[in-house]
């Protein structure tokens, strides 16, 4: 297996583009080309920073504020996942808890083991990081389900007295937690966990 | 490209490896690997820089990185004007969606429905408007800015025309907000809605929920047929 670099090339990342290497723009689609991209992994980290700063308040703020004749109710991401539990609606708290809390931890502990062993090297196989990396690309974007259900019900449920509900501040530091974690995974290139590679 | 040196250390046949196809499973190497020939004639992999000679599959076949397992050319049948089509039905979609009531309440003599217009002018305190902008954006502008960019793109390569002006920006753009369309992330968020206020007052999907739906499909359909490679060959060939 021979690679772009390896054959004196430069590769277009947009458009799969193979160009001499002392071109600097794709001819093709215009992107900017890069062999490797250098500054990859410390735009990597400096969004998981900012998104893992984001997640924090996310969780220990209230995402809702239920007004009710009886009184203002807030939940935070879990405990509005429990209150649909006790309901007994079993796959719906999976689905919150699976997307709210499950995938952000699962994509700040892959991210951030990506980024090390590509730093540091790893006993793991490029292909097994690589489809990791591709796990974290399709599942990251779920995490705004919450958010969704935060905007409809705010601005569905407002029934005079009897029962509004308000979006709390965790609703903008999760979307932003989401919007982070994207962009770091997005400036994440995946060209050098096979660099590594031996084949 | 003449005049390009032939690099060195491109000796054995098995360094070239022509892409396994789905449906032939052809893994042969390059007939000629003396020297590099022509970048234009190569593809190499976005996601790890593999590097083949670039082979049209057959029509319904796809082009797969060896290494990696990358999707790299997947051509279909009358791609170009299936997606313009799909394009515009996704376009009249989310404009109907837009407008219409998405879903309903019913508590103790009151009731409310909310259309994606209610959405964006939920959030009225300070910063978290910014949590209602951003939902318009990602369920409303950007599937409808990526639909108008990919007709503006495809319409006149269909028609075998030269690309229209500013295609490349267009088409990196389209493809760039790709991740950043979450029309059925939105769905499954008013399936969730619905479940967690159960309790409170009885909830009920408007139509624009079954558009929603159908969007979903559709642009699932739609993408399927998207070859970005494809594209990209017919911008550089047709300029």
């Amino acid at each position: 297996m021979i690679t772009a670099r390896d054959a004196g090339l430069i590769a277009c990342r947009n458009c799969a583009r193979a160009w001499p290497r002392h071109e600097t723009r794709c001819g093709r689609c215009g992107s900017a080309l890069k062999s490797r991209d250098t500054t990859s992994l410390q735009r990597v980290w400096a969004l998981w920073i900012a998104g893992l700063f984001a997640y924090v308040p996310a969780n220990l703020y209230p995402m809702l504020e239920t007004n009710t004749l009886v009184g203002v109710q807030s939940s935070t991401i879990i405990g509005g996942a429990i209150e649909i539990a006790e309901h007994g609606d079993y796959l719906i708290a999976f689905i919150v808890l699976f997307a709210s809390v499950v995938v952000p931890v699962g994509k700040f502990l892959a991210i951030g083991y990506l980024a090390i062993s590509v730093q540091r090297g790893t006993a793991q196989s490029p292909g097994a990081q690589y489809r990791l990396y591709e796990v974290v690309e399709f599942i990251g974007r779920w995490s705004m389900i919450d958010v969704f259900v935060v905007a409809i019900l705010s601005a569905l449920v407002q029934l005079s007295v009897v029962v509004s509900i308000q979006p709390g501040p965790a609703a903008l530091t999760f979307a932003l937690s989401v919007i982070f974690t994207m962009l770091s995974a997005q400036s994440f290139d995946t060209r050098l966990i096979w660099d590594n590679a031996k084949t | 490209m003449a005049g390009f040196p032939a690099p060195s250390g491109l000796h054995t046949r098995d360094h070239w490896v022509t892409l396994g196809t789905r449906f032939a499973q052809r893994k042969q190497p390059m007939h000629s690997t003396d020297d590099i020939g022509d970048p234009a004639d190569l593809i190499a992999c976005p996601s790890c820089d593999a590097l083949y000679k670039a082979e049209r599959p057959p029509r319904g076949g796809r082009a797969v990185c060896l290494r990696c397992h990358r999707v790299l050319i997947a051509p279909r049948a009358k791609a170009g004007l299936r997606i313009i089509a799909l394009s515009v039905a996704v376009s009249v979609l989310v404009v109907a969606a837009t407008l219409l009531p998405f879903m309903e309440i019913r508590a103790v003599g009151f009731g409310n429905r909310a259309s994606l217009i209610d959405v964006a002018t939920s959030f009225r305190s300070g910063a978290l408007v910014l949590v209602s902008v951003a939902t318009i954006a990602v369920i409303v502008l950007i599937p409808l800015l990526r639909t108008i960019l990919l007709i503006y793109v495809l319409a006149p390569l269909v028609a075998d025309r030269r690309p229209a002006r500013g295609s490349q920006w267009a088409f990196r753009t389209a493809q760039a907000l790709k991740p950043w369309a979450m029309t059925e992330i939105f769905a499954i968020g008013c399936v969730v809605a619905l479940v967690k206020v159960s309790s409170l007052a009885h909830l009920g999907f408007g139509p624009a929920f079954w558009m929603f739906a159908i969007l979903v499909i559709i642009v699932a359909i739609k993408d399927s047929y998207m070859c970005t490679w494809s594209v990209w060959s017919a911008i550089e060939e047709k300029r």
